[in-house]
């Protein structure tokens, strides 16, 4: 593809490893360049400001998810897996699947998960608090996550582990063919087979998520393949991004005891002190989207049928839409993130993330007087997705007589 | 540029400007209504941006779809008749002036 005139060209690399452990600089480098630019070693387009990058996202007749939502074309070239039929998919098959989603995560079915939550993490926290030293990534994000969200998907007990392995085989495959993604290709092949099994109708309890989606097959909204697949993209996305998302809000409260006080005081701030993580760490940097036509982004032309990487982790951060955006307030009105994405292909799943981190940091703020590090974080490298491998920390139960605990106490 | 009133019984009305082609709950959002919530960002996932649209213009903001249908369900208000989730009415010059009232509470 020939160079474009009327946009700035960018050395930028957003799959080096530097842009993916603090990808903030770069995106506000490119954010001042112009309103969309062009990365010169992939041939395609990027776009990080907060008002162009929603424009995008709702416009999806334009902006087209079929192709896929990474680096690679899958109506071109053959993917490592089939595309999922609710994010890599257009309308109308897109409505179909979303409407399942839709249903089955409506506000009121999680009303039901709520106390199970609630209970989990109650019990979760009471032990860590005992040990005083543990892992926040490891012991208490991974440990919760990947027992109530499983549990509520209907997964049987073992091997959960896998989940995390396929999730970030899932989201470095949505780069380009670099070193990650080979790596990630090794343990794509070793795990498929306990993918495609845990998938299937009869692999599910009773009553989740999952034999809920195979409901919907048996009503004829989806085929029985179909329902697989859907089971399947519950496990892409309902775990890594989550427990990642986990691990940024208590590194957050490390740095911010204030906030932590603040948080403790009003315990109903856990709605917005949880967006307000999504907001300024972005566990999704972002996705790729293809354009149907020729198309503008502001004042950029972008060709037919070309890749556009849509920064989320940019319109985030981008002053001209947050006051002080680099700046963690818990009780910032956060609204019009796209921590989530925005428009149809908005995460489906973000009212289960939300109800999962209330209940933890609900159990936090109940238990835990103030964080301390144990040692230095570790960041996880991912061609997609922002996490953290490791976060030691020591907590302090002390001054937690102070706290108003029972009396904000939903 | 198309104008709505948000009514709120506790706090009074607000009118803020629109832009046409932009939900209702985008355009309270910018507008700092603190009736609507919006926690899911107009993907129709939470129903905590719920009105109650005036009768002068129930006829006028269109049909509920199926999905939008079962989310008022979910509602922290009960949903009435002129309930719709204001992400999904969008605006256009014809709705300028259009009236909608919040709940007292979307959580
Ligand atoms: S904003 Fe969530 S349903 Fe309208």
């Amino acid at each position: 593809m020939s160079e474009p005139l009327d946009c700035p060209v960018t050395d930028i690399d957003p799959f080096s490893d530097d842009f993916l452990e603090n990808p903030f600089p770069r995106l506000a480098e490119l954010r001042g360049s112009g309103d969309a630019f062009y990365f010169r070693e992939y041939g395609v387009w990027g776009v990080a400001r907060h008002d162009l990058v929603d424009a995008v996202l709702r416009d999806h007749e334009t902006f087209s998810n079929a192709a896929g939502v990474g680096y690679s074309n899958l109506l071109k070239e053959t993917p490592w897996r089939a595309p999922s039929i609710i994010l890599e998919a257009d309308p109308p098959l897109h409505s179909t699947t979303r409407g399942v989603f839709t249903r089955i995560l409506s506000p009121r079915a999680l009303r039901d998960l709520r106390d199970r939550f609630a209970a989990e993490a109650e019990a979760l926290v009471d032990s860590l608090v005992q040990r005083e030293t543990f892992d926040v990534v490891a012991d208490l994000a991974q440990a919760y996550v990947l027992k109530v969200f499983p549990d509520s998907l209907g997964l049987p007990a073992e091997n959960r582990e896998n989940l995390l392995t396929y999730g970030g085989v899932t989201f470095d495959s949505l780069g380009p063919r670099n070193a990650r993604f080979d790596e990630a290709m090794d343990r794509a092949a070793r795990i498929r087979p306990w993918v495609e099994a845990t998938c299937a109708r009869g692999a599910l309890t009773p009553g989740g998520f999952g034999a809920q989606i195979y409901e919907a097959a048996d009503t004829g909204t989806v085929s029985d393949e179909q329902a697989g697949m859907l089971v399947r993209s519950f496990l892409t996305a309902g775990v890594d991004t989550t427990v990642s998302a986990l691990g940024f809000a208590i590194r957050r409260f490390i740095e911010h005891p204030d906030q932590w006080a603040m948080l403790r005081a009003d315990p109903t701030l856990v709605r917005s002190a949880f967006d307000e993580v999504v907001r300024i760490d972005s566990p999704v940097i972002g996705f790729f989207r293809t354009t149907t036509t020729e198309a503008r982004i502001g004042s950029v032309t972008v060709p037919a049928d070309a890749k556009v990487m849509v920064f989320f982790a940019g319109a985030n951060r981008d002053p001209a839409r947050w006051d002080d955006p680099d700046r963690f307030d818990i009780t910032r009105r956060t609204a019009g993130h796209t921590g989530f994405g925005a428009g149809i292909h908005g995460c489906a799943g973000q009212m289960v993330a939300r109800a999962e981190a209330e209940a933890l940091l609900t159990a936090l703020v109940h238990r835990v007087g103030s964080w301390e590090p144990a040692g230095p974080s570790t960041p996880a490298l991912n061609n997609t997705l922002r996490a953290l491998a490791s976060l030691p920390v020591r907590v302090h139960t002390d001054d937690v007589d102070r706290a108003p605990v029972g009396a904000a106490r939903p | 540029m198309p104008k709505i009133t948000f009514t709120d019984r506790n706090n009074g009305d607000l009118i803020v400007d629109a832009v046409s082609g932009e939900s209702v709950m985008q355009a309270a959002m910018l507008g700092g209504v603190s009736g609507i919530v919006a926690e899911c960002g107009g993907s129709m996932m939470c129903a905590t941006c719920h009105v109650y649209v005036h009768d002068d213009w129930i006829g006028r903001t269109g049909e509920r779809n199926e999905i939008e249908e079962e989310m008022l369900e979910s509602t922290a208000e009960p949903a009435q008749p002129n309930s719709r989730l204001s992400c999904q009415i969008t605006m256009s010059d014809e709705l300028d002036g259009l009236i909608v009232e919040t709940p007292r509470s979307q959580l």
